[in-house]
């Protein structure tokens, strides 16, 4: 390994391409810690607006017309909107007006923090157009197959789970893949908030080293390969939960 | 069931059986929220209620949130103009480099249909925000050609940034139109002597303009969202005036809720009835099947 550090010091100063995050101890952690952060920002995002999307698909086949105005209302307010001036809206407007709670060194504290509302607000956007991308899913769902379920005595709730849903998921994972990349991508936004992922760590490197050209193609290749990595799992999934005889 | 009985269902179904149907995009329409004037009343109502309420609760001495936010209003309004003549412009930039894109991606050469096919994949999968940086940081602020020097401000620099998401993106909506195309008009125009170009001009563009105009106007209305971007890099567009308004008025917290949700109406107002629009056209194109 010091091999490796003392070849990029050597890289720098022959060439005068800086990569300090390879070398230099400091900036390495502060760039692995970043990386990690987005990772679990995005993960975390995933996960949670996957969840928004399929219980609000659930929510638009309710009965209630206002169920569905209010899931809808929800969803063009989102999808029309800003996702940074959304972000900037929950950590700085609503972030504002919760309760302030105090911290274990007695200073006081607002009671979720930049990473909080970036989960947050990041989730309730991508949720907003999972939503849609389920409730396509769901209509391709033949009637008679839920009218079998309804025969056999399923609930409303045991529909979904058991049969629609599982369908659904086949039929929507390609808008589904696409909209998480976007996500993932979305992440960057934390950035404005000081959320220290990985475009803000690399940000805080490269006005400390004066090396902008060098982070800026480094992190244009590490989202490369973070989306890589997402779509080719997206894509095995895919061929996994592959319905035979049903799409090309 | 017999053969009456069946002629009294009204639409004849193909078959009894169960079969998973394909993925209808319009069946219900997704923007079932149809605003009327009323609703424009009402949301006025809320923001009238809420700003009272909020002046309420603040002292007297200082102005209302009413006054402080129409006192502003002219000048985030041209803000928001500004954000739309940027989207306006690297969205033309965007368009011509990346049709000229989409293009070289089905050129028949190899060596140019893959390094564009990388070109686009690379500005597609990286994120709006970091290009955006790349072309804030990286991009000269001014130019000497022939001892004139040409200042290079920082909303040009941000109309690049925005443009290059936008080019790979137009390069691959360009890239599926042409492909949707049956192979059919290829051949045809084949067989009437056209060359490739011709064929690519006269028959295959024409037609693909039409299936590429949802796609692209979605884009069109991502690309306006992103624009607000271009506060974290400093130009002055509305989020940034946002900002100094706040400031202007000494940081009152209770202004943040306001500001910002009439940053979100603004926005919302400009893209709601381009992504109505944009159903519509998708209905309206959608191959009858």
């Amino acid at each position: 390994m010091e091999l490796v550090y003392e070849w990029f010091r050597e890289l720098y100063q022959t060439t005068g391409i800086n990569l300090p995050f390879i070398y230099d101890s400091y900036d390495r952690g502060r760039l692995i810690d970043g990386f990690l952060t987005t990772v679990e920002l995005s993960l975390i995002c995933l996960f949670f607006s996957v969840v928004i999307g399929i219980i609000g698909a659930w929510l638009q086949g309710s009965s209630f017309t206002w169920t569905r105005r209010i899931v809808n209302g929800y969803i063009q307010l989102f999808r029309n909107t800003p996702p940074l001036v959304q972000l900037y809206f929950f950590y700085f407007a609503i972030g504002s007006m919760l309760p302030r709670v105090e911290t274990e060194w007695g200073g006081q504290a607002p009671m979720l923090g930049s990473f909080a509302w970036a989960v947050i607000s990041l989730s309730f956007f991508a949720g907003a157009f999972n939503v849609e991308i389920f409730r396509s899913g769901i209509e391709a769902v033949p009637k008679s197959t839920v009218e079998a379920a309804e025969s056999l005595g399923f609930s409303r709730f045991q529909i979904y789970r058991d049969v629609t849903l599982p369908l659904a998921i086949r039929v929507v994972l390609p808008s589904l893949n696409n909209n998480l990349v976007n996500l993932v991508k979305t992440t960057t936004l934390a950035y404005a908030i000081a959320v220290p992922e990985m475009l803000y760590e690399s940000a805080q490197i490269w006005s400390d080293n004066v090396n902008v050209p060098e982070m800026m193609i480094f992190l244009l290749i590490a989202y490369f390969v973070l989306v890589g990595i997402l779509v080719w799992g997206m894509n095995r999934w895919e061929r996994a939960l592959k319905i035979p005889g049903f799409g090309s | 069931m017999t053969q009456r009985s069946r002629s009294h269902d009204a639409p004849p179904k193909k078959t009894d059986m169960a079969v998973m149907l394909p993925v209808k995009r319009k069946a219900h329409d997704p923007f079932r929220l149809k605003l009327t004037p009323w609703h424009g009343v009402f949301l006025a109502l809320v923001c009238i209620f809420t700003t009272s309420y909020g002046y309420a609760t603040t002292a007297p001495e200082v102005d209302s949130i009413r006054t402080v936010m129409l006192r502003w209003m002219p000048l985030l309004l041209e803000g928001f103009l500004f954000n739309i003549l940027i989207s306006i412009l690297s969205m033309a930039v965007g368009t011509a480099v990346g049709t000229m894109l989409g293009l070289a991606q089905i050129s028949l050469m190899p060596p140019i249909r893959h390094s564009s096919w990388f070109v686009t994949q690379f500005f597609r999968n990286a994120p709006w925000l970091v290009l955006l940086f790349f072309a804030m940081y990286l991009l000269p602020f001014e130019f000497t050609i022939a001892g004139v020097t040409i200042p290079f401000p920082d909303w040009i620099k941000a109309i690049i940034g925005l443009s290059l998401p936008v080019m790979a993106n137009v390069s691959e909506i360009v890239r599926g139109a042409v492909l949707s195309l049956p192979s059919g008009q290829w051949e045809a125009a084949e067989s009437l002597a056209y060359t490739r170009r011709q064929t690519l001009w006269l028959i295959i563009l024409p037609q693909c303009v039409k299936r590429m105009l949802p796609p692209w106007m979605n884009l069109y209305s991502i690309l306006t969202m992103a624009t607000v971007l271009a506060s974290i890099v400093g130009v002055s567009e509305v989020m940034t005036l946002a900002g100094r308004v706040l400031a202007a008025e000494d940081g009152r917290t209770d202004l943040l809720a306001p500001l910002y949700s009439f940053v979100l109406f603004l926005f919302f107002v400009y893209c709601y009835p381009i992504a109505r629009w944009t159903v519509y056209l998708e209905s309206k194109f959608a191959v009858k099947g």
